[in-house]
């Protein structure tokens, strides 16, 4: 296991975390156990020590367990279509570039309907965090296989186990072009919170990955005891291995989880792209894009 | 308020009805245009592509037409006037989208230059096959706008009128072009600035803490509020209340639909608008739209020469539909005749309100090309025969 | 005037499209008429003979395409072959003389014919064949003004090549008087 060196000193005061929900709203609809609710813990410490000015954080979820959490948190908030959280995310940044945007939905959401926008955001390196819950299954409907299922794992549509190759997700983000790709469990709340920060902190397409349990569904189906069970699991099988290469950071059921930051790098996002490009081609023609 | 001149291109040119288009939206204080090519819409984009970079505006090429759908709805609650466009297919492919745009009070407009379908069809070649799509294509209940425009000069002056609609209503608002209307080409005249009337975006002016972002006024419409001015707001495709936040009950979802629907319905008399030519006193009348309203005349002056009594109505407005007007005319006209580039559709709408009171004859055609306006005479002389 | 149908034939490259805005913005913005082209798009684009068609009038103009076009001006033999029949009862057929043989000529057509390409090389560049056309069109029909057709041309031509095409235009336009006049 290599040491572990970042700075993880983020304080964790309590109760804190309310003033970022939208306390009315409460209790949420996630089960007991469920890992969702820990990584919006993570994401409002995040946005608490990035500094960002809380008006100008834009919040856009898609469909699923994890799509419900834009609705909690008191940022302008936007619960959008099944898979479709990026390209209004894109229209959202583009269209006012002073915005952070932050995009937060599942695997399944992201990754099979969404995994097209997924891609071609990262490709334009649109000025965005992506905040991805991977619970390795659909939640909201029931429990049926994802892109992201381990070979071998159970699902209601897939009842006799995986067969598919599932999805190495930081491989994926980094090989379409992000510019900061971290993965994380929900067992790491110090460095999830972490990474998070970084990644709104940093200029162009950022990707976290957060595995969480989903006790309901995927555990209880393919009988890995309660939430504190897989919590325990992470714990003891995680290796963080800060800047692995991607392509070997992929999961397999109940195996070895390599965790940490894998991309860190600068590149233009899409607007400045733009903006470089015409002021060269167009010169005083070219009206800059300001948003 | 009047158009920014900045973009306004003044002058009379030779066009064709996507290009016209192109200049309606820019016009109309549109900066924000999402799209993916698709014939014979791509000219309105490729227009687009072109001139945005002169007059700050953002033109993204999106990866399909399900992210254009709702890339545009991003632009819209940043703070921009954003449009869509395409065709068939693509349409089909944004439906979902409409109807996010419907249910969450969405103000942007989609293009759709119709052409033969279904499936690929006949990518080139023009039909008015997506009527009934456009209003009913996205999934439960809902209402929109959309207007025919039936010249490239209409496609320029509807183009303003779909964005002006789209912020009065808080409404998707659909441009029905058809592929004969987008590819012909014709004089178009764009007005000086400060003669194109634009509706600015109906912002809250309250106390910050007062807001409903989905509390209607009278006119059923709710106020508007971009991301960025600190309000917090929540936006959801889910049944919400008046904050926004999903309520997902039988009654939530009756008050809020119930208004989604009544905001269109009980506005029909402001927004509705045909032309009509010799209603008045007709024993026939024509109804017709788009391209067609354009073919049907040879064969309304042919029937007119030989004595007919014979009216011309054309919708410009397809949703809503001029309901009324049906109703008191199908109470003193023989028959209406319908010829539409489908195996029909707006003709139902017709025979909905005509309810039993006249003959509805549809003059039908399945598309790739318009109608033969001898076609349209026989049903006119067939009416006229009662 | 009454509706005119106008079709223009020839081959990708030759600038017929082109031909085509000329007339319809020297019709309907510079000789207060009304004009409508359509571009035959789809397979017949891309194949050898392409056309545009575009319909004149002093009244608004309802059916937008052409049935039987009262002039034709024809600028390859396929085009020439393949479209010529739809002329009407009558009509003006205009052809270009190396390349177009009218090969069992129709005997109510009133026929036009222009060496074009020789004019055209003469000044210098052969792409200036459709605007020499233009201009002969312009004085063998009458239909639309010869001003209204040179502003059209200066308007519609790339930047740089003003002189080159009102040049061209003129020539097509004064062989054109020649003929009627003799």
């Amino acid at each position: 296991m290599t040491e572990e060196t970042m700075d993880t000193d983020i304080s964790l005061p309590t109760n804190r975390v309310e003033d970022f929900l939208r306390m009315e709203r409460l209790p949420h609809i996630w089960c007991p156990g469920c890992g969702i609710g820990t990584t919006v813990n993570c994401f409002a410490h995040a946005l608490d020590a990035s500094g960002l000015d809380l008006k100008k954080v834009a919040i856009v979820s898609g469909i699923g367990c994890t799509g419900r959490v834009a609705g909690y948190m008191k940022l302008d908030s936007f619960h959008t279509t099944h898979g479709r959280a990026i390209p209004f995310a894109t229209g959202l940044k583009l269209a006012n570039p002073e915005l952070k945007v932050v995009v937060y939905s599942g695997d399944g959401d992201l990754t099979a309907i969404g995994g097209n926008h997924f891609i071609h955001a990262a490709r334009r390196n649109v000025n965005m965090t992506v905040i991805l819950i991977n619970n390795f299954i659909y939640g909201m409907t029931g429990g049926q296989v994802a892109p992201t299922t381990p070979i071998g794992a159970t699902a209601s549509t897939a009842p006799y186990g995986n067969f598919e190759e599932p999805f190495n997700l930081p491989y994926l983000a980094e090989s379409c072009g992000a510019v900061y790709v971290a993965r994380w469990t929900s067992f790491h709340v110090r460095h999830a919170t972490k990474a998070i920060k970084d990644a709104l902190l940093k200029k162009g397409f950022s990707f976290v990955e957060i595995m969480a349990p989903c006790p309901t569904l995927y555990s209880r189906r393919n009988r890995l005891g309660d939430g504190l069970d897989q919590m325990k699991f992470y714990r003891d099988n995680s290796e963080i291995q800060n800047g692995a290469d991607t392509k070997t950071v992929g999961l397999s059921f109940q195996g070895k989880i390599v965790v940490g930051k894998f991309v860190d790098k600068e590149k233009p996002t899409y607007l400045e792209s733009m903006n470089a490009f015409y002021a060269q081609k167009l010169g005083d023609q070219f009206t800059p894009y300001k948003g | 308020m009047k158009a920014d001149p900045k973009g306004v291109m003044t002058g009379a040119y030779f066009i064709d009805g996507d290009h016209a288009c192109a200049e309606g939206a820019i016009a109309a204080g549109c900066r924000f245009v999402a799209g993916y090519p698709i014939t014979p819409s791509t000219e309105v984009v490729e227009r687009i592509a072109e001139r945005f970079p002169l007059i700050g505006g953002m033109f993204i090429q999106m990866e399909d037409e399900i992210a254009s759908s709702i890339a545009i709805q991003g632009g819209v609650w940043a703070g921009k006037k954003a449009m869509t466009v395409t065709s068939g297919p693509g349409f089909s492919l944004m439906m979902e989208h409409l109807g996010l745009a419907a249910m969450t009070e969405t103000p942007c407009v989609f293009v759709d230059v119709q052409r033969a379908g279904p499936s690929t069809g006949l990518p080139t070649l023009p039909a008015q096959g997506d009527m009934m799509q456009a209003r009913w294509g996205s999934h439960g209940d809902y209402a929109i706008i959309a207007l025919c425009p039936n010249s490239p000069q209409e496609s320029f002056n509807l183009t303003i009128k779909a964005f002006n609609l789209a912020e009065q209503y808080r409404v998707p608002v659909l441009l029905m072009l058809d592929e004969c209307v987008g590819h012909m080409t014709e004089r178009v005249v764009i007005p000086p600035a400060d003669q194109i009337e634009i509706t600015p975006r109906r912002y809250w002016e309250g106390p910050k803490e007062d807001l409903l972002l989905f509390k209607a006024d009278k006119d059923l419409v709710p106020p508007m509020v971009k991301a960025g001015d600190g309000y917090n707001i929540h936006v959801t495709g889910l049944t919400h209340d008046e904050r926004g936040y999903p309520d997902m009950t039988p009654a939530a979802q009756e008050k809020l639909v119930r208004r989604l629907v009544d905001k269109i319905r009980l506005n029909a008399d402001a927004i509705v608008e045909y032309k009509e030519d010799q209603v008045e006193g007709a024993e026939i009348v024509v109804v017709s739209y788009g391209i067609t309203s354009r073919v049907a005349i040879p064969a309304i002056e042919q029937a007119r020469a030989e004595g007919m009594k014979v009216g011309h109505l054309r919708l410009i407005t397809a949703w809503p539909f001029p309901t009324k007007r049906i109703r008191e005319l199908s109470t003193t006209v023989r028959g209406f005749v319908v010829p539409e580039i489908n195996f029909g559709q707006m003709v139902r709408e017709v025979e909905r309100w005509v309810a039993g009171r006249a003959r509805v004859r549809l003059v039908p055609h399945g598309g790739g090309s318009v109608h033969d306006p001898k076609d349209i005479y026989a049903a006119i002389a067939y009416v006229g025969k009662g | 005037m009454a509706r005119t149908e106008i079709k223009i034939g020839g081959f990708g490259g030759q600038g017929i499209i082109l031909s085509g805005y000329i007339i319809g913005r020297a019709a309907s913005i510079y000789d207060a008429k009304f004009a409508t082209m359509i571009q035959a798009f789809g397979p017949e684009a891309r194949g050898s003979a392409c056309s545009a068609q575009i319909v004149v009038d002093d009244h608004e103009i309802a059916y937008p395409y052409i049935t039987s076009p009262r002039i034709m001006v024809v600028m390859s033999q396929e085009a020439y072959t393949k479209f010529s029949p739809e002329v009407a009862e009558g009509g003006i057929l205009i052809t270009e003389d190396e390349l177009v043989k009218p090969h069992s000529l129709r005997k109510d057509l009133t026929h036009y014919s222009i060496p074009a390409t020789r004019i055209a090389e003469e000044l210098g560049r052969k792409m200036v064949l459709n605007i020499v056309m233009m201009g002969f069109m312009t004085a063998v029909t009458g239909l639309i003004g010869v001003e209204a057709m040179r502003s059209a041309v200066k308007v519609s031509v790339p930047r740089g090549t003003e002189m080159l095409n009102s040049n061209a235009f003129n020539r097509g336009y004064e062989f054109g008087l020649g003929l009627k006049r003799a």
